[in-house]
């Protein structure tokens, strides 16, 4: 229950940030060259101003602009996040119909960073200094510098189209009417490329991050003290050193939750993914600013929830968390 | 001296060094050994490395020298990565100073704007900065800049949290010093050591993030970028798969000098800490 009541006061507390982000976009994108009804009229071939002055009247956004700001945060108390005159649907709607691919291929990521991260990290720091250590922190440092984008193209060369054991890109195949399990088998074979593609950097943080923290715990007292007590070094590392060490790790994830979806944008337009961060991509390119700023705010939402999350799992990690404040 | 000696005691420090000086070297010779618009046409388009002995990179899908893009473009990412980095670590270093130093109101207002900052991907942020202001060379490096500061603030606010009581800095006061004089004329040269260790953090991620925009083609097209040939080399990549291949090793090796240089600064500033 404390830890609950800890994690909502700090969700609290984000609710001032997301209005601050709101109100700063919304104000960035006044200066943005062109507006919605603009973006309208491009595309029905033009018209005359009495049409655009009717329909900035009827969009509210002759309005000033305080006024427009007031107007826009009082529809999002509602969850209304506009009209993106592009897809001809609510902002809302279309947000939703892209980011299950979005959620899954970060869930994906993140775990398969995580997993890999902590794995490699332990191995580095048990034999530090040896070959197994300067090879993965040496694969570590490249794949940090690698391009996400570039890794995603090579893939492509490599596994689609020389080897052809897995689909360049799209969530699934169209061709096919699939249910069930071949779905679900069909998205997963999908998604490897672009999982390893988007995970890559982040496996690169974790494991360095692990093996630094592994360090750290082991020259503690009480390993020692377990070590003393005769345990092998399988119990201590699993009983003892991961579950210290295992802290700065759930830390990142909150912190590296806005980088992720960041990273998506350019990871789904390389394996052409209908998700979030290729809409935000498209949004930008057909001036469709209601959906951009409605993207803004449902990433701004993830990242909290994300940090949310992380704040549950750090008290369950560490009691003393939870027992002070 | 001592620090030198440290520095080059690192075998990955000094393999940085030596990779970004190449990096260097380019962008300092491309003018000479390519004096020609590396954007112009060259010869015949798709040819591979080495199969016309004038173009031992090969030419791109419009007939462009390839290694002409990559010597120019070596410009163009160590001037994005240096002068965005520049941008971030000033901003970031004034708001975390004076959140630092005074603390309290001006802390809390400045460190909501951070974490504001923070909690906005970064990467959206640049494509909305993009999409309003355009994407001029200019306006790219600015933007980048723009979205990297928050980690450098918070870095300062951090190191001035942990001086501001310091001896030298009530010697400073008693002698009815300025505030503006103490923050930047006594406390900011000894806070600053760890900021610019992190400067390298922010210029490896300042490279990636103008080489992912100009894969988008959402950076400026009329310089010779290697994210932009990369874009390119995508409409041809299941045959000419060269032309994406290059650039992004271009990339990669400078990234990783500048993050290794990075690191060797850090283990010669802090021996203690070394292999962490």
């Amino acid at each position: 229950m404390r830890i609950l009541s800890l994690a909502g006061r700090r969700l609290a507390a984000s609710i001032p940030t997301l209005i601050l982000i709101l109100i700063g976009v919304f104000l960035l994108l006044q200066f943005a060259p062109g507006d919605t009804v603009d973006a309208m009229m491009a595309q029905m071939g033009g018209g005359d101003a009495a049409t655009a002055r009717q329909l900035r009247q009827f969009y509210g956004l002759d309005l000033s602009v305080p006024a427009q700001l007031g107007n826009y945060l009082w529809r999002l108390v509602r969850f209304d996040l506009g009209f993106s005159s592009i897809y001809g649907k609510p902002v809302a709607t279309v947000i939703a119909e892209r980011l299950p691919p979005t959620i899954l291929l970060m869930t994906a990521s993140l775990s398969f960073a995580f997993f890999f991260g902590l794995v490699f990290g332990v191995i580095a720091a048990r034999g530090v200094n040896k070959w197994p250590d300067t090879i993965i922190s040496t694969l570590g440092l490249i794949f940090y510098a690698t391009p996400s984008f570039w890794f995603g193209l090579m893939a492509i060369v490599v596994f689609s189209v020389y080897l052809q054991w897995l689909p360049p890109g799209g969530f699934e195949d169209i061709g096919l009417v699939q249910t069930g399990i071949w779905r679900t088998l069909d998205i997963a074979q999908h998604l490897i490329l672009p999982t390893l593609t988007l995970g890559l950097i982040f496996l690169a943080i974790y494991l360095r991050i692990m093996r630094a923290s592994m360090l750290e715990v082991l020259n503690l007292d009480f390993v020692r003290t377990a070590r003393a007590k005769g345990l092998d070094e399988t119990r201590v590392i699993v009983r003892h050193v991961l579950r210290n060490a295992l802290l700065p790790m759930v830390t990142l994830i909150g912190l590296q939750a806005g980088t992720m979806l960041g990273g998506s944008v350019v990871v789904e337009s390389v394996f052409s993914l209908p998700g979030l961060g290729r809409l935000a991509y498209e949004s930008v390119v057909q001036r469709d600013l209601n959906t951009l700023l409605g993207i803004i705010f449902v990433s701004a939402l993830v990242v909290i929830a994300v940090n949310f999350v992380v704040d549950i799992l750090y008290a369950r990690l560490d009691p003393r968390i939870s027992t002070e404040a | 001296m001592a620090f030198l000696r440290l520095y080059f005691r690192s075998p990955p420090a000094v393999i940085g060094l030596l990779l970004l000086l190449l990096v260097l070297l380019m962008a300092l010779t491309a003018g000479w050994i390519f004096p020609r618009d590396p954007l112009s046409l060259a010869g015949r388009p798709l040819l591979w490395p080495l199969q016309n002995p004038r173009f031992w990179l090969g030419t791109d899908n419009s007939g462009r020298d390839i290694a002409a893009q990559i010597f120019h473009g070596a410009r163009i990412s160590l001037l994005i990565g240096v002068v965005a980095t520049f941008i971030a670590i000033a901003i970031g270093v004034v708001i975390g100073a004076l959140a630092g130093y005074y603390g309290r109101r001006v802390d809390n207002v400045l460190m909501r704007i951070t974490e504001a900052f923070q909690t906005l991907p970064n990467f959206l942020l640049l494509l909305v900065l993009v999409a309003v202001f355009g994407s001029t060379l200019t306006t790219v490096t600015i933007a980048i800049g723009v979205v990297s500061w928050p980690a450098p603030a918070r870095l300062t606010r951090a190191e001035f949290l942990s001086l501001r009581n310091r001896e030298f800095v009530q010697a400073g006061r008693t002698l009815g010093m300025r505030d503006m004089k103490l923050i930047f004329g006594e406390i900011l040269p000894n806070a600053l050591p760890p900021v610019i260790v992190y400067a390298s953090v922010v210029m490896a991620v300042a490279i990636l993030l103008e080489s992912a925009l100009a894969f988008l083609r959402l950076s400026d097209p009329n310089v010779a970028s290697w994210g932009n040939l990369i874009g390119l080399g995508r409409d041809v990549l299941r045959v000419q798969w060269y032309v994406s291949a290059i650039p992004g090793v271009a990339i990669l090796v400078t990234v990783l000098a500048v993050s290794l240089v990075g690191q060797g600064l850090n283990d010669a500033l802090n021996p203690r800490l070394k292999g962490r």
